[in-house]
């Protein structure tokens, strides 16, 4: 058993930060609760310096060569970590405010981050699970953080039993899976012991398989596994719903990706069909439901449903072409990032509104240009964003996946490009409809909106970057190239 | 960096720049914005033309140009250069910009907010002339795109009563047809010579050269024709065009009916043809019928219209089925007429949509049976602007429309003799139709004079104190007046600059 404790740098400097942080809360006056923020951040920076430190200094494993940290681990680690970040400025106010437990929240949310930064290192079953339970077990409790409002302990409540049951099924998937293979659990491993089994224990291999997607599903809200999403993001405080429509859903993918690429790579053909239906049935039920959403969040919700849509269409474009398939990966691995931007932007947006108009109908953002500015235009970015028209990074995240798409050739290539580009273009509709109220009606009260400063930097921020990766996009499509070596390597 | 290799990027981006430092202008500032506005698009204006000035004329082939690595893991290259085909198009961007920013001086339409307002119109020009002088795909597609959400805001927030239905409409409906068209460019890239490229000049000398197999052209000619026919448009999808351009201010439907209708045309010529000559010969009787039907539709649309905008607006259809019936012969002269047809249309079209602002902004009516005639008693002026214009426009000889429409229907009567040997009976038929096009569209636009500028003046407007033309008007309206009547009596000006292009580009395809 090796062990590389500079590769677990920044695991364990988050893991002291997350104790820290629960000892300090017992001694805090309840005037000084919030102090576990700093604190949190502070560790997480810290973290994030881990990460830094390890660029450059290739593949290192540890754990037998179930725990590796290489650069596809290491894009991962550094965008969660600066989630983290992000979702920490968003939850200061609004947890200060609104006399939540403030340690105790914080504890829960790096706990998450900790599952999080784990998932893309973990290369084997066992580990994969651990991160993706350490994800969401603290989530339940998160989303169920509005003790006193019915609509939260829905959310907590049906995010832990979907949750729960879409769990037990994957487990069960895997150790099927431990079973077919004759005991394997790395991942690389379970790709080279699956390719050999035929016969009966093919088709259980493929029920096992089935089960592990289903589980990943629910953890990216995909359909039919997508009904807790809304509510949950709903019911949960703004800043807990960022974090599970971006953090929590990336660290899905992440652990997918790995899964399908590497170890189920063999039997894409019979996955490929799965994910197609996955994807577009994803996509066409998110856009269709999203049309109708007069909340603010609920709408981020089913958009964030579809935009799961669009990066499930990469998995569907396996084949047997291993350059075909690193195109998908690069452009699954990019539109996630980017994703994660819009997505935080939009949600960073939402959190300034709640501060005055808590229930966020669409309408509450009316005349937000008067009342604030630099949000309205913010929001008005993110959204065209996510609709994916230029000037914005979302552009080039869809111009990536119809690429692959159509390289990958086939009529399942091209069919499925075009089914992305029908929903793209429905989508756009509602994604209008925020921008259409900030800019086209005038607000009830149109005295200054008083926005938190670390919410406004946020949103210029992720405005900011995102028109940057428009302009530059050489140096995004670096990253995804770099990762996507090492990520099929494995 | 030399001029040579620069000039038409600074030139296309100025405005871009001239919309941020209007954004940091505090808001108070209000004809310091304006005057700003002016100066930019004045300073771009200037540009344009030094690049006109310095272009040579007698050559084919692309001038000023750039070709740089832009995202290398796809291939797209920031590739920009200009060529006779382009330059009368990117030279209009300018000028009519350059006349709403002066237009703009007095009329910003409610609900004011002059900084947004000229802030966008400046980032629409920038996608405007960007979509000419674009020699990537994917790049062309960028500056296709960018137009989208300044003219979709434009139309939303200053429009009139029923601006949001026409903005997303317009919205959806053109974004609908691009996306079509991005597939058929991922198409042809992936098709096309190896290595891959986005590059416009690589793919067109590809797809010349019948690089593109057969049942490749029909697929992908029919997905990329759908985003140009949106943009033209062609019916039967113009229905997004009455709807914004009635809805649209002022400015947005000069700009509108002037540039963002020729970026379709343009694209046909551009890219849909060169590329895919197989596709456009396959395709050219049905583009033929679809422009020729449009002609007689947008007549007859147009003797029903009630509202003074929305004839204009349908005008533009019928004006942009000539073009299109130009473009699908295929033949030099077609081709000549068209884009002569679109640097017309854009002045005549442009100018009369001016006319109808001003109007309205007299009467604060557009209907023709509450403006009730008689402009030329109260406002001679005006109503002989408005008269001038509006004949121009059904194609009087020695006035700019003529050239284009005659044209066009001259080379409808043969079409190219290579490829559409077997369509010459087809083509007449055409030709036809689009003569009783020109007769019913003299028809609408005498009519409509006789509506507006003749007859008795009715009473509520006699005392209504209406102001004739004003200064900041002959100074925005001027220039294209003046073009009006200069490229009617010497059409050369145009020809002169795009026949070396046009005829090197029919040499590769037909022959």
């Amino acid at each position: 058993m090796n062990i590389d404790y500079h590769a677990l740098l920044p695991e364990f400097i988050l893991a002291g930060t997350i104790l820290l942080v629960l000892v300090v809360d017992v001694f805090l006056p309840e005037r000084a609760k919030w102090f576990a923020m700093p604190i949190g951040l502070i560790g997480v920076v810290g973290s994030l310096a881990g990460v830094l430190s390890l660029i450059g200094a290739g593949t290192r494993e540890s754990f037998g060569g179930t725990y590796v940290v290489d650069e596809f681990a290491l894009l991962f680690k550094g965008f969660f970590l600066v989630t983290a970040v992000v979702v920490l400025a968003l939850s200061l106010r609004y947890f200060r405010e609104g006399g939540f437990y403030q340690g105790e929240y914080y504890f829960l949310l790096l706990t998450s981050f900790l599952g999080c930064v784990m998932m893309p290192s973990s290369r084997d079953l066992l580990l994969l699970f651990l991160a993706l339970e350490l994800v969401s077990a603290p989530g339940f409790l998160m989303a169920a953080f509005r003790k006193g409002d019915v609509k939260s302990n829905e959310a907590g409540v049906k995010f832990f039993i979907i949750g729960v049951l879409s769990t037990a099924v994957m487990l069960f998937g895997m150790s099927l899976i431990y079973g077919v293979t004759g005991g394997a659990t790395k991942l690389a491993e379970i790709g080279v012991a699956l390719d050999g089994v035929s016969g009966e224990m093919e088709t259980l291999a493929f029920a096992a398989i089935l089960f592990v997607v289903v589980g990943f599903a629910f953890k990216v809200s995909a359909v039919p596994f997508q009904f807790w999403a809304p509510d949950t993001y709903e019911g949960s405080p703004v800043p807990v719903a960022a974090f599970l429509a971006v953090a929590s859903s990336v660290a899905g993918f992440a652990g997918l990706l790995q899964l399908m690429f590497v170890a189920f790579a063999g039997q894409h053909e019979f996955w490929v069909p799965i994910f197609a239906f996955l994807s577009i049935a994803t996509m066409t039920v998110g856009n269709l439901v999203a049309l109708q959403q007069t909340q603010v969040v609920r709408l981020l919700a089913y958009s964030g449903i579809a935009q799961s849509g669009y990066i499930l269409l990469t998995f569907a474009l396996v084949t047997d072409d291993a350059a075909s398939n690193r195109n998908a990966f690069a452009a699954a691995v990019t539109y996630i990032l980017i994703y994660g931007v819009m997505n935080l932007g939009a949600f960073a947006a939402t959190v300034a509104v709640s501060r005055r108009h808590p229930t966020l109908g669409v309408a509450d953002f009316a005349g937000l240009r008067e009342t604030a500015p630099v949000i309205a235009v913010g929001m008005a970015v993110f959204m065209i964003s996510l609709a994916g028209v230029p000037p914005t990074g979302g552009f080039w995240g869809k111009l990536l996946i119809f690429q692959a798409a159509i390289e990958r050739g086939g009529t399942l290539g091209p069919a499925l490009a075009v089914v992305m580009l029908v929903n793209s273009v429905a989508s756009v509709f509602y994604y209008l409809v925020v921008p259409r109220q900030m800019f086209l009606r005038d607000a009830a009260d149109p005295s200054r909106l008083r926005v938190p400063a670390l919410v406004t930097a946020v949103v210029a921020v992720a405005m900011v970057t995102l028109v940057a990766i428009f302009v530059l996009p050489n140096v995004f499509a670096r990253l995804a190239e770099i990762s996507t070596l090492v990520g099929l390597g494995a | 960096m030399t001029w040579e290799n620069s000039a038409i990027t600074i030139t296309t981006l100025l405005p871009i720049a001239g919309a941020l430092v209007i954004a940091m202008m505090p808001r108070e500032k209000d004809r310091a914005i304006r005057g700003l506005g002016i100066v930019f698009t004045g300073a771009a204006l200037v540009l344009a033309v030094a690049i006109a000035v310095g272009f040579d004329y007698g050559r084919d082939g692309l001038q000023y140009v750039l070709d740089v690595d832009w995202i290398s893991a796809i291939g797209v290259r920031y590739h920009v250069g200009i060529d006779g085909i382009s330059l009368p198009l990117y030279v209009l961007t300018f000028l009519l910009s350059f006349l709403c920013a002066i237009y703009s001086w007095r009329y910003v339409p409610d609900p004011g907010r002059t900084k947004a307002f000229l802030a966008l119109m400046l980032l629409l020009q920038t996608g405007m002339a960007g979509t000419f002088i674009a020699f990537d795909l994917i790049l062309f597609f960028v500056f296709w795109e960018l137009v989208l959400v300044p003219m979709y805001f434009l139309i939303a927030v200053w429009g009139s009563a029923n601006r949001e239905y026409a903005s997303i409409k317009f919205f959806l409906y053109t974004l609908f047809g691009s996306i079509f068209m991005l597939l058929g460019f991922l198409a042809m890239y992936f098709q096309g010579p190896d290595p891959h490229t986005f590059d416009m000049v690589v793919l067109r000398d590809y797809g010349i050269a019948g690089g593109f197999s057969q049942t490749f052209q029909l697929v992908v000619f029919g997905a990329v024709a759908l985003g140009f026919a949106v943009k033209v448009p062609m019916w039967p999808f113009h229905t997004w065009l009455p709807d914004a351009h009635t809805e649209a201010p002022t400015i947005g439907s000069v700009l509108l009916a002037g540039i963002m209708l020729k970026m379709g045309t343009y694209g046909f010529i551009r890219i849909a043809i060169p590329f895919l000559p197989y596709g456009a010969q396959k395709y050219a009787p049905w583009i033929g019928a679809l422009a020729a039907i449009g002609i007689v539709y947008a007549a007859l649309a147009c003797l029903a219209q009630k509202d003074l905008k929305r004839l204009i607006a349908f005008s533009s259809v019928g004006h942009m089925g000539f073009v299109m019936l130009g473009i699908a012969t295929l033949t030099e002269i077609g081709i000549q007429a068209a884009i002569f047809g679109m640097v017309a249309h854009g002045v005549i079209t442009g100018m009369l949509f001016f006319c109808v602002g001003s109007i309205y902004d007299r009467y604060h009516t557009r209907e023709i049976a509450k403006i009730g005639g008689g402009m030329l008693q109260t406002m001679p002026k005006l109503g002989g602007i408005f008269a001038f214009v509006a004949i121009a426009s059904l194609g009087l000889p020695g006035l700019a429309g003529f050239w284009g429409e005659v044209m066009a229907l001259l080379s409808s009567f043969s079409p190219n003799e290579f490829v559409l040997a077997d369509q010459v009976g087809l083509f007449r038929v055409f030709m036809v139709m689009g003569g009783i096009g020109t007769v019913l569209t003299a028809g609408y636009f005498l009519w409509m004079l006789q509506r507006v500028n003749m007859g008795t003046l009715p009473d509520q407007w006699r005392e209504a104190g209406l102001r004739d033309v004003l200064a900041i008007e002959w100074v925005s309206w001027g220039p294209l007046l003046l073009l009006i009547l200069v490229l009617g009596l010497y059409p050369r000006i145009v020809f002169g600059v795009t026949d070396e292009a046009v005829s090197g580009l029919l040499t590769l395809l037909g022959s």
